[in-house]
């Protein structure tokens, strides 16, 4: 896995806990806002105990239709939920969300899609790029978990070249 | 070739010696079921179709050795020697590629020349699949009178040198002219425009080489036209790279109306990078900025521009007769349309002015060997889905595989699909791991016979950490070592 992203471009109005934490948890004993390293584990204490701190369920279908569920934290993005949960997805986010891939593309359902906060040119001009480019389609950097995520299911594209490969291996076993 | 038969795979006996049929299906299962079979695979190439390809067969694979082949001392291809020093974002891909690296099922060996150092045929014989993803080392000449002429650089020589690529190093262009041509209207083409147009102080935190970097400060050049023979609607750059030259500060664009006019409505049913691409063209060229963009614009001492329709015929010498001067182009008018549409002479003529001339019409990929079949026309291996036509074991990804386009995504895929072909081959049984093979220890008597030393992956992580202390010294993420010599005494070689 790629270590956290140190230049991500990531939309402004994601407030990762992911990142240090200027604000310490009121928690007693609470680790978070303590450092980066300690960031994720006291995370999971503060959900533990405080039921404000919202965890929203995300499902992903991967390209070969197996449906991975993860527990995402609200503020963190599509990328991240990926990268810190351990998600099986082959080469998603390779430029570590810094909009210089399509790697994290991400297909929507109609509403979902419709309720995500605007989209950006550099956005759209890197999923112009995209394998499997669709009208619902997005980074999954530039995608920030909110509450009313919750329930979510995003699917990764099915590569143009996987579909190729299929035929060509459909002809050769005839 | 002075190869000794004897010398090569000795503890196996007959370098020569051809799978034995009684190891076939039935051998192949038999063995599995006592002892679990490594694979030896190995890479030829460490850019990110050779990466990309080892990390999906080590991931799918759990018992798969994958052996990466570089002929340079230092890893990554062209990210480290091809994207340009002001995308540092695309390099973040290095850092998967270093965990693939550090894999124990992984090694890496550079400063071995496949085809020279070590023969394909030897490392078939080292190794159960062969993977070549060596890229495209050459490039696409022009064909014009001229050519050769001081002035007149390929982009990707121009673009070896600003990165670092240690034979262009010595490149020395001549940037003493007010007016550059790119010919060619790719990436690449946007590529070099936007190096040789950025502000200084952007250039000076990139990991552009410090030579290079004086050179550019020092050059007269105020304007970059790029050129392609075909229209708007056929350039092959993407809108990234686009808005990017179109919001670099200190410069302003220079697109002509006329050739945008129109366009708008012809792009409506295009699908949608076409659209959305042409549509930032005519945007730009036909409304009016706004009050910040107009401003810069106006303030701009550097300017570039898209010219179409222009064939380059002849490279003009000054009168030293030495020096590019300027360029003779047919003006061309376009047959068909869309993707597909050619570009025919008119027969009408042009001269343009101009003292640096790049010429950036794709990159090319050379053949290896003569046992590897090689499509010249199409300038790829001759393969199926990353398969090499008529070479059971052997395989190849990249650039070699499909030609020299596409972004890192195409590249990740492409490769991807090509480790898929070697695991269903060795599922399959088609490749026949009760055949033992010895990997790289083969390869090592072979390489210590000929006097090459490899580079490992830690030597390589010594040079990265010198270039970023140097890099430091000077507010760079790195500075790059550049020279061969500097780098192998740097690890003691």
């Amino acid at each position: 896995r790629p270590h956290s992203p140190s230049n991500s471009k990531r939309p402004a109005n994601c407030l990762s806990l992911s990142e240090e934490s200027p604000i310490p948890c009121p928690h007693a004993g609470c680790m978070r806002g303590t450092g980066v390293a300690m960031a994720q584990l006291a995370v999971t204490f503060c959900n533990f105990f405080d039921s404000s701190v919202d965890r929203v369920t995300v499902h992903f279908i991967n390209k070969d239709g197996e449906k991975l569920t993860a527990t995402a934290k609200e503020g963190e993005s599509l990328l991240e939920v990926v990268v810190n949960q351990n998600l099986d997805i082959d080469g998603f986010g390779a430029c570590e969300g810094t909009l210089a891939c399509s790697t994290c593309h991400l297909i929507f359902e109609k509403d979902a899609f419709r309720k995500l906060d605007p989209i950006t040119d550099e956005e759209l001009d890197m999923l112009d790029l995209a394998y499997g480019l669709t009208d619902t389609s997005r980074l999954g950097c530039q995608v920030c978990v909110k509450k009313a995520m919750d329930g979510l299911t995003v699917r990764v594209p099915t590569e143009v070249a996987d579909i190729r490969r299929e035929l060509e291996v459909g002809k050769q076993s005839k | 070739m002075a190869m000794s038969s004897g010398r090569v795979c000795w503890k196996w006996g007959s370098p020569l010696r051809r799978p034995r049929p009684a190891a076939g299906w039935r051998g192949f299962s038999r063995l599995h079921s006592t002892a679990a079979l490594a694979p030896q695979i190995c890479v030829v190439g460490s850019g990110p179709a050779g990466f990309y390809t080892a990390q999906h067969l080590l991931k799918h694979h759990k018992l798969a050795q994958v052996d990466i082949y570089e002929k340079l001392p230092v890893p990554f291809g062209l990210v480290r020697f091809g994207v340009a020093p002001d995308h540092p974002e695309v390099k973040n891909v290095i850092n998967t590629f270093t965990q693939t690296a550090h894999s124990n099922r992984c090694a890496y060996y550079g400063n071995v020349t496949v085809g020279k150092d070590v023969l394909v045929k030897e490392l078939k014989q080292a190794y159960h699949a062969v993977v070549l993803s060596y890229g495209a080392e050459d490039n696409r000449v022009l064909g014009i009178p001229g050519e050769n002429l001081s002035g007149v650089y390929s982009a990707r020589a121009f673009v070896g040198w600003y990165n670092g690529l240690p034979e262009n190093r010595d490149l020395k262009p001549d940037l003493n002219s007010e007016t550059a041509v790119v010919l060619g209207q790719g990436n690449v083409a946007l590529d070099v425009a936007r190096v040789l147009l950025s502000p200084l102080d952007m250039l000076r935190k990139t990991d552009i080489t410090e030579g290079s970097l004086a050179a550019i400060a020092g050059s007269k050049l105020k304007r970059v036209w790029l050129v392609g023979r075909r229209g708007p609607l056929q350039v092959a750059f993407t809108i990234k790279e686009l808005r990017e030259m179109i919001n670099l500060p200190g410069t302003r664009p220079l697109l002509d109306p006329a050739d945008f006019t129109g366009l708008g409505d012809v792009v409506k049913d295009v699908p949608r990078p076409r659209r959305r691409l042409t549509e930032l063209m005519v945007k730009s060229a036909l409304e009016k900025p706004g009050e910040k963009e107009a401003a810069r614009w106006a303030s701009a001492t550097k300017e570039w521009g898209l010219k179409f329709q222009r064939s380059p015929l002849e490279v003009l010498p000054a009168a030293d007769g030495k020096r590019a001067r300027g360029i003779r182009m047919a003006i061309t008018s376009l047959e068909g349309s869309g993707e597909s549409a050619r570009a025919v002479p008119t027969g009408e003529v042009e001269e343009f002015e101009c003292g640096l001339i790049l010429s950036s019409i794709g990159y090319r990929s050379r053949p290896i060997d003569s046992s590897v079949p090689f499509d010249s026309k199409l300038g790829i291996i001759s393969n199926s889905v990353g398969r090499v036509q008529g070479a059971t074991g052997l395989y190849c990804s990249g650039w070699v595989k499909r030609g020299p386009t596409g972004v890192i995504v195409t590249t990740m895929n492409d490769s991807f699909d090509t480790a898929q072909s070697v695991l269903e081959d060795l599922q399959s049984g088609l490749l026949n791991l009760s055949d033992s093979k010895e990997g790289f220890e083969c390869v090592r008597s072979i390489l210590h016979s000929r006097g090459v030393q490899p580079v490992t992956f830690s030597d390589w992580e010594k040079i990265d950490a010198a270039e970023v202390a140097r890099g430091r010294l000077v507010g760079k993420p790195r500075e790059k070592i550049v020279d061969f010599q500097e780098m192998l005494q740097l690890i003691g070689h």
